[in-house]
């Protein structure tokens, strides 16, 4: 029986074959699972397992990492993403790993790079970040650029990066590079993309980078990683390592892989250029709403008593006739309405088509080139500065972090 | 030498492909491809994982030595699983059921819950780095008594187009692995064992055929000797002759460590740094190098070029290791003066190293970094030799030898595969799971029903075309002429030259019908093959088939032939129906079976005669 087992003790198995012992793993299904001494699991009856010995003492700590004092200083900053993890092969259970120590003994090439520190805000799956923790991770790293850092790094899980990012490159003004680095492969694979990327974000931690990035493959391959500015940045595929794309503008610049040479676009904002400011207020009354064929007006009056909706419309920022009114009343319910675009590539323009019209007479303000989740996020962080809609509909419409441009360029 | 055959003990793997629809972990077809098709590729870098203890797998440590950038191929036939880009999608249901009918049949018991593993692998052939891998039954037993441990389900690796490089079709097609006990302990018994399961794989009916589709890894040890795998070993014939080859190498290397000991033989940590020497050597790969370093081994002198097996010396161990750090050998003063290097250098050398006319002296070139790491290796292989035999992973040459390829690994190194689900295997799903007619069985149902020969029977029962021989038969086809068609004639055209690779089921079947309904003779079937298997229309080739000859056509002919050479004939007498033969077949070949044509010449001879 299983009752009292820990995982990791050793236990006799009545299996095929005879009597053999096993290390004890968990239940599962009804099943106690077994570690085979050649080191296979299988799930066999309870019945067939009795205790044999407590699990042998934990592995003796491993020698410390030194780290250069001659490099510069980077803080790494984790919220829950995986940069390096452990394996268990005793149990097979695989721990993530935060600690500066324990960061470096999984990828020692970074001790090449730089010096580190280490924080971690919170430790959660990317789908359930907050915009409160977005407002933790702000003043985090506004607190580490007092320390004089030269860079920093945030570990975020890949699915809702991009929207932390934008938050804290809406929340802090920064004169150095913050870097959001994480894995699309789980990093207790040998093949993970999790090494490359924290190589590749501590180059550009140190580069003359001076804003809030994205550092991710830039290919399939280990060749590249590209820095991708966070108000123009999505993650377009479910898996691929080179997950991550630069919308409406070219990446900011490269590194090399393995030579970590970076190379920056005249475009990407040079260390020392802004001062260092934190302005963390943020409106959650908000949302974002994606119109389909169909869609109810009952789904927008939904929305009736927050702050801010973003319409991720279609073509050239549309919804159905049929919704104007609901959003007429929305707005006049003190809701501001942003308009942009599912197509992602393009400018929102509501002057072309009646629709369009109807929707700017209803009070909807256009997202210009803005992709839908920036625009959320910025929507958040404007709420709480502006006096009264005309000053948010001025604010939303103007760029602030690179989140707009005024000209749409050819090839993008 | 004892003529006492030397006590073994060995074991084997079996690693068969098996002919699936999809690969285990995608829904990618399991096709093989050619090279030069693939569509794509791309680079990757892999890195050793920490274990528990901080401490890498050793295999693994080994492979990180050499650390190198990998490239993949990718075809139009693979996709993002295998490329790492995707995870995989659930255990294969087809291949689980095979592996279970495979267990079944050597009296296995199934897993209750089996749960895939990742196995750690860096050489490269693993995108992931690591192999899926499920333990899928457990305890069963040949009729000879030799146990059968496990068998897995895993998926296979990349296959190595060149050194880094590795092509990703093979990648994913499932492979079950059958694990024996080391109840061996004969070469013979080793292979015997080895074709027994390999029938049993085979009597499925769903396993894939041919090179390259079934590996033998052979574990071995001897007395006083140490646990060496052997792997890919693919042809069965060579499986006794590489187990006395290894304990050859046992033999040799214990024999070796007797006498270092009683020379008081040693080896001692450093190299001594002889690049400007070298440099004036006329060594091309010495005077080039950047670093030469010189790792002079006390009392080694004649050992490290003596013969351990065909083809190797305790020198190709040395050189086996060192090779892991990237440079292209070592040269040792066993096999010197030789490759430009005169007795004078070689003077020089010894002298500048230490070393005396007992010790023999290693030569290792490279950049600084790789002839540090290749005199190390020099150094951790000598210092075995002083122990005996090391424990390793080994690669089987042609003939029969092995080389080195690392260290046996490690238990630690495989943790749960935790993007798949365990599948529950319970009793109504273990009922189902089919049991194959052995194929022997099968050699002798044939003997019983068709009244072939035993050999003919069992060269059926074996042959990849079994499937086509039982529909040919099962059409009403003469077992005796599907045979004939389908083994034995496909057989010699091949010795002819005549390849019939391209010859679809259908065009086989196509010709035994026409033989059976009479509109082709039986001698016509090498010909329609080789014409089919041209690419010649089917249309055409059975199309115009000449009519078949009546029996008053075929005396008119023979009459004719007669009254031609009825000189010869009466000179001749019986003799003479040889050379007729072959004049009558020559005029109806194809369109008259020969033993007819031969009864009619008896008959117009006789007359003749008369």
């Amino acid at each position: 029986m299983t009752a009292g087992l820990r995982s990791g003790d050793r236990v006799r198995w009545r299996g095929p074959g005879g009597d053999r012992e096993a290390t004890y793993i968990t239940d599962r299904d009804g099943m106690a699972v077994l570690k085979l001494d050649s080191g296979y699991n299988l799930g066999v009856p309870a019945g067939e397992c009795t205790f044999a010995a407590r699990a042998p003492a934990a592995a003796p700590p491993c020698a410390a990492v030194t780290q250069d004092p001659s490099l510069p200083e980077l803080s790494i900053i984790s919220t829950g993403g995986t940069i390096a993890s452990r394996i268990d092969y005793r149990t097979g259970a695989v721990t993530s790993q935060f600690s500066a120590e324990d960061i470096l003994r999984a990828i020692p090439q970074l001790r090449t790079v730089a010096r580190y520190r280490t924080s971690q805000i919170a430790s959660i799956l990317s789908e359930n970040m907050t915009p409160s923790l977005w407002q933790d991770l702000a003043r985090a790293v506004h607190r580490e650029i007092g320390k004089g850092v030269q860079g920093i790094i945030v570990t975020h899980g890949t699915d809702t990066m991009a929207f932390s990012a934008a938050a804290v490159s809406f929340m802090v003004e920064t004169p150095i590079p913050i870097i959001f680095a994480g894995a699309q492969r789980s990093a207790d694979r040998p093949s993970s993309d999790n090494a490359m990327n924290a190589l590749c974000s501590a180059a550009a931690a140190v580069s003359p980078l001076g804003e809030v990035a994205i550092v991710m493959h830039g290919t399939t391959s280990d060749d590249r990683c590209v820095i991708h500015r966070a108000t123009r940045v999505r993650k377009m595929h479910t898996s691929r390592r080179d997950a991550f794309q630069s919308l409406g503008i070219p990446p900011l610049g490269t590194v090399e892989y393995p030579s970590l040479q970076v190379d920056l676009t005249g475009d990407a904002v040079r260390r020392g250029t802004a001062p260092s400011t934190l302005r963390d207020a943020l409106e959650e009354r908000c949302g974002l709403l994606s119109f389909h064929p169909g869609l109810s007006p009952d789904v927008i009056r939904a929305f009736t008593g927050y702050r801010g909706l973003v319409l991720a419309g279609t073509g050239l920022g549309h919804v159905s006739t049929g919704c104007v009114a609901a959003l007429k009343a929305l707005i006049e319910g003190g809701t501001v309405v942003v308009m942009t675009s599912q197509c992602l590539h393009g400018r929102v323009c509501d002057r072309v088509y009646d629709t369009g019209r109807d929707l700017l007479a209803a009070g909807v303000i256009e997202g210009e080139d803005m992709l839908p989740e920036v625009a959320l996020v910025k929507l958040m962080w404007v709420l709480p500065q502006a006096r009264d809609h005309d000053a948010v509909a001025a604010l939303m419409g103007k760029n602030l972090r690179g989140e707009i441009r005024g000209r749409s360029l050819h090839g993008l | 030498m004892a003529s006492d055959p030397p006590y073994v003990t060995a074991g084997i793997e079996i690693h068969q492909q098996l002919d699936t629809g999809r690969k285990l972990f995608c829904r990618c077809p399991t096709l093989l491809r050619e090279t030069k098709e693939h569509s794509g590729e791309f680079t990757r870098f892999l890195r050793a994982t920490e274990s528990e203890m901080g401490e890498i797998d050793r295999a693994a440590l080994e492979e990180l030595k050499h650390v190198r950038r990998f490239t993949y191929y990718t075809y139009d036939t693979t996709c993002l699983v295998e490329d790492d880009e995707e995870p995989p999608q659930p255990l294969n249901p087809e291949a689980l059921e095979i592996a279970l009918s495979v267990a079944k049949t050597m009296g296995m018991t199934p897993v209750r819950q089996v749960h895939p593993m990742r196995k750690l692998v860096i050489d490269g052939s693993n995108t992931c780095g690591f192999q899926r891998t499920a333990l899928v039954a457990l305890a069963g037993r040949l009729p000879d008594g030799t146990g059968i441990e496990t068998i897995c389900l895993e998926e296979d690796a990349a296959q190595r187009v060149v050194e880094g490089v590795f092509s990703l079709d093979r990648l994913g097609i499932p492979l079950v692995e059958i694990t024996t006990a080391p109840d061996m302990h004969t070469p013979e018994a080793v292979q015997a064992t080895a074709e027994y399961i390999g029938m049993v794989l085979r009597s499925t009916g769903r396993v894939k055929r041919g090179l390259g589709t079934i590996r033998q890894d052979v574990n071995i040890s001897i007395a006083g000797g140490a646990r060496v795998e052997i792997k890919g070993v693919q042809e069965l014939d060579l499986i006794a002759e590489v187990v006395r080859r290894e304990v050859m190498r046992q033999q040799s290397l214990l024999a070796i460590r007797d006498e270092l000991r009683a020379r008081g033989a040693s080896v001692e940590r450093g190299a001594q740094d002889v690049t400007a020497t070298a440099a004036r050597t006329g060594s091309r790969i010495l005077t080039k190098a950047p670093r030469v370093l010189a790792v002079p081994l006390r009392g080694f002198a004649g050992l490290v070029g003596r013969d351990i097996q065909p083809g190797r010396r305790l020198g190709s161990e040395m050189a086996d290791y060192a090779k892991r750090c990237g440079v292209g050998g070592i040269f040792h003063t066993d096999e010197l003066p030789a490759y430009g290097i005169t007795a004078a250098d070689v003077e020089t050398l010894r002298a500048q190293a230490g070393a005396g006319e007992k010790d023999c002296l290693v030569l290792v070139a490279g950049t600084p970094d790789q002839a540090a790491c290749a005199a190390e290796q020099v150094i951790r292989r000598a210092a075995m030799a002083l122990e005996g035999v090391p424990e390793e992973t080994r690669r089987m040459l042609p003939e029969g030898s092995t080389s080195y390829m690392r260290p046996l690994p490690g238990a630690a190194r495989m943790y749960p595969e935790t993007d798949v689900l365990p599948v529950t295997v319970d009793a109504a799903a273990w009922d189902r799971v089919p049991v194959p007619e052995l194929l022997s069985d099968r050699a002798g149902r044939f003997v019983k029903e068709f009244g072939l020969d035993a050999g003919v029977a069992r060269q059926i029962a074996f042959s990849e075309r079994l499937p086509l021989f039982e529909r040919a038969v099962a059409e009403g086809v003469n077992p005796r002429l599907a045979h004939r068609a389908l083994i034995a004639t496909p057989v010699e055209l091949a010795r002819k030259g005549t390849d019939l690779s391209r010859l679809t089921d259908d065009q086989y079947l196509a010709v035994l019908r026409a033989v059976s309904t009479g509109k082709a003779a039986k001698e016509a079937v090498p010909e329609l093959l080789a014409a089919l298997a041209a690419g010649k229309p089917e249309a055409e080739v059975l199309g115009s088939l000449a009519a078949t000859l009546t029996p008053e056509e075929l005396d008119a002919i023979v009459a004719r032939v007669l009254k031609e050479r009825e000189g010869f004939v009466k000179e001749r007498g019986k003799a003479a129906l040889g050379p007729l033969m072959g004049v009558v077949m020559a005029e109806v070949r194809g369109r008259v079976d020969g033993k007819l044509v031969s009864e009619a010449l008896k008959r117009g001879m006789e007359r003749v005669g008369k």
